[in-house]
């Protein structure tokens, strides 16, 4: 508060200019002090943005030009673009059914029960930060030599495919699995603010409990499960540790080929090949996080504290 | 649970409460089973020898052993080990240096900035890893060129921005939870300047904020394996996938152990962030969840 307290002496005189000058200062001041934030962020966050787009619309020779959009209008990105939707599509829709029946078991558990905790513990490192090691897991339990491979022959006699795990079968498999943990944490909190109260109000005016959940909680939830949905999809869209880790002779999904674009040091045009893909990306992401904020802002209405 | 409700006295109603107890339970017990049948497996896959099923600890010697010359196939996983570890420490000095003075001055000196503050904090969510490394390979590029040469630990200032969106919420809700402002202005009245408020004051209060942020830094920078892996860096994920090509029993126990080791991480961050929660807001509030709880989006960009 130090441009606040203008000298005293002086303060006559520089009555009418001083206000507006220390305020500009403050101002300035303010400004300077998110300098380094924003001077970051602008480096390492808007600037690798900004190249994507930018690059995905110039040519080799720098100039503006669309060539790199219709070179990379082929049957093959169209194809890795469509097994990354449905891989997205189905994995989040099990994700959402599995996970919510499990957030829901969970829900009824007391907030302070010590299962309840591990599980989540448990739950946010599947969803966030498995990858490799999720993979690694899935050749041990899956693979040609995996415990349940085995155990399922001599217990029945049946045999896993040996190729199960690198065949799109197995990576959704494998999806579901940071797909459920994923729902779980994200639903939860959502059924936690389902008020006690709602119930009891539906029970003295003579609601059932099917009533309770089809005209009370689901409508409140739905909005939530949807966004929900659309948040597993983003995550399996741009998931790209678990299946490199899998499948490592095919380029199946769209961060694979980003990959295989960006690390090809022959072929220079390879680059804007991958700023296409990137901005492909980019573009079903953010429309699909965009209604994810659509729906988390209309189920804000009955949920304080919801962001 | 136990807490009696209007209608707990019939017994149709106990009946009803028992099924859902029974239900609940089997649902339970069944996730839990399922997602702990791999993990499983993956301890059973690191001690157990694929031709003959004989259990086998030279996986684990091997690791106990440490950095030896005896075996060089690891050698990658070593230094990976220590780049990710370097990388965990200076992730979370950049992140709190960074954001945390950030945080604060917004909400003393420039309230103006917040909506923007956030939205920048939580656009990583909207953007995969994949596409930001297609974007960052130019300005590593260009980092090569400078004194700073193209050492892997200069993945952090990529890494950042990984965390931002988890860090912030974290950092957030501890700011929630305190007189920020009041504090300041206590602290500038007894002659406290922009330094000092910022050590004495603000980090004193914020230390379950900050360390559930770092934990989960630590846990991001632990698990990174895409932005590493596309710019031909080797971190700890970039080494195990190697080390697996080679060695898949090593590959195995090291990552039980990761994945071990980082759920009691965020399990004890837990713990911490409901015990402080409840010394920290007497007022019946809410109780505040860690920033992990919270968190909607993976890392598997």
């Amino acid at each position: 508060m130090v441009t606040a307290t203008v000298p005293v002496g002086r303060a006559h005189t520089a009555r009418p200019a001083a206000p507006a000058r220390s305020r500009a200062v403050a101002r300035l001041r303010a400004g300077a002090g998110l300098a380094p934030f924003f001077g970051y962020t602008a480096v390492f966050l808007l600037l690798p943005t900004l190249i994507v787009v930018d690059g995905a619309f110039r040519g080799a020779d720098g100039a503006l030009t669309l060539d790199g959009l219709r070179d990379a209008a082929t049957a093959r990105t169209a194809q890795v673009f469509w097994t990354s939707t449905w891989l997205s599509a189905v994995t989040a829709a099990i994700g959402t059914v599995v996970g919510g029946v499990l957030a829901y078991a969970l829900s009824t558990a007391p907030v302070t029960s010590v299962p309840r905790k591990v599980l989540t513990g448990f739950s946010s490192v599947l969803a966030q930060f498995g990858g490799v090691m999720l993979a690694f897991a899935f050749i041990a339990t899956l693979g040609t030599n995996g415990m349940v491979t085995r155990l399922v022959y001599e217990q029945l006699g049946l045999q896993v495919p040996p190729d199960l795990l690198s065949s799109m079968t197995g990576l959704v498999v494998v999806y579901a699995y940071f797909q459920v943990p994923l729902m779980i944490i994200v639903f939860l909190p959502a059924l936690d603010r389902l008020r006690p109260q709602w119930r009891e109000a539906t029970a003295v005016m003579g609601g059932t409990t099917a009533q309770f959940w089809r005209r009370v909680a689901g409508p409140i939830l739905l909005p939530q499960v949807l966004g929900a949905f659309l948040l597993l999809f983003a995550n399996a869209f741009s998931a790209f540790a678990t299946a490199a880790a899998l499948i490592s002779q095919q380029t199946v999904l769209v961060p694979m080929a980003i990959e295989s674009a960006i690390r090809n040091e022959n072929n220079t045009g390879m680059d804007s090949y991958a700023q296409v893909l990137a901005l492909g990306m980019v573009v079903v992401v953010a429309l699909v996080m965009g209604a994810h904020a659509l729906l988390l802002r209309r189920a804000a209405r009955w949920t304080k504290d919801a962001r | 649970m136990t807490a009696p409700t209007l209608t707990g006295g019939t017994s149709h109603a106990g009946r009803a409460r028992r099924r859902q107890a029974v239900l609940r339970r089997t649902v339970l017990s069944v996730g839990t089973v399922a997602m702990l049948v791999p993990v499983v497996a993956l301890l059973e896959y690191s001690v157990r020898f694929p031709l003959t099923g004989a259990v086998d600890l030279s996986a684990w010697r091997k690791i106990v052993a440490g950095r030896t010359t005896e075996y060089q196939s690891l050698a990658p996983l070593w230094s990976g080990l220590t780049s990710s570890l370097v990388m965990c420490a200076l992730t979370v000095a950049i992140m709190l240096g960074l954001l945390l003075p950030t945080m604060v001055w917004v909400r003393l000196r420039a309230p103006r900035a917040a909506r923007t503050l956030e939205l920048v904090c939580l656009l990583p969510l909207s953007i995969p890893a994949v596409v930001l490394v297609v974007g960052l390979a130019p300005v590593y590029r260009f980092l090569a060129g400078t004194p700073l040469g193209s050492s892997t630990v200069w993945l952090s200032f990529a890494y950042v921005i990984l965390v931002l969106p988890f860090a912030f919420r974290a950092l957030d809700a501890g700011l929630r939870a305190i007189d920020l402002v009041t504090l300041a202005e206590a602290a500038r009245t007894l002659g406290g300047g922009w330094s000092r408020i910022l050590l004495r004051v603000v980090v004193p209060n914020l230390r379950p904020a900050i360390v559930s942020s770092s934990f989960v830094t630590v846990a991001v920078v632990l698990g990174e394996f895409t932005v590493a892996r596309l710019l031909a860096r080797e971190n700890l994920q970039t080494a195990l996938f190697q080390v697996n090509l080679s060695d898949s029993q090593v590959a195995a126990a090291m990552a039980f152990v990761l994945l071990t080791g980082t759920t009691a991480l965020l399990v004890t961050l837990e713990l911490l962030a409901t015990r402080t929660a409840r010394t920290a807001r007497p007022r019946g509030a809410e109780p505040s969840r860690s920033g992990v709880g919270r968190e909607p989006r993976g890392d598997h960009r």
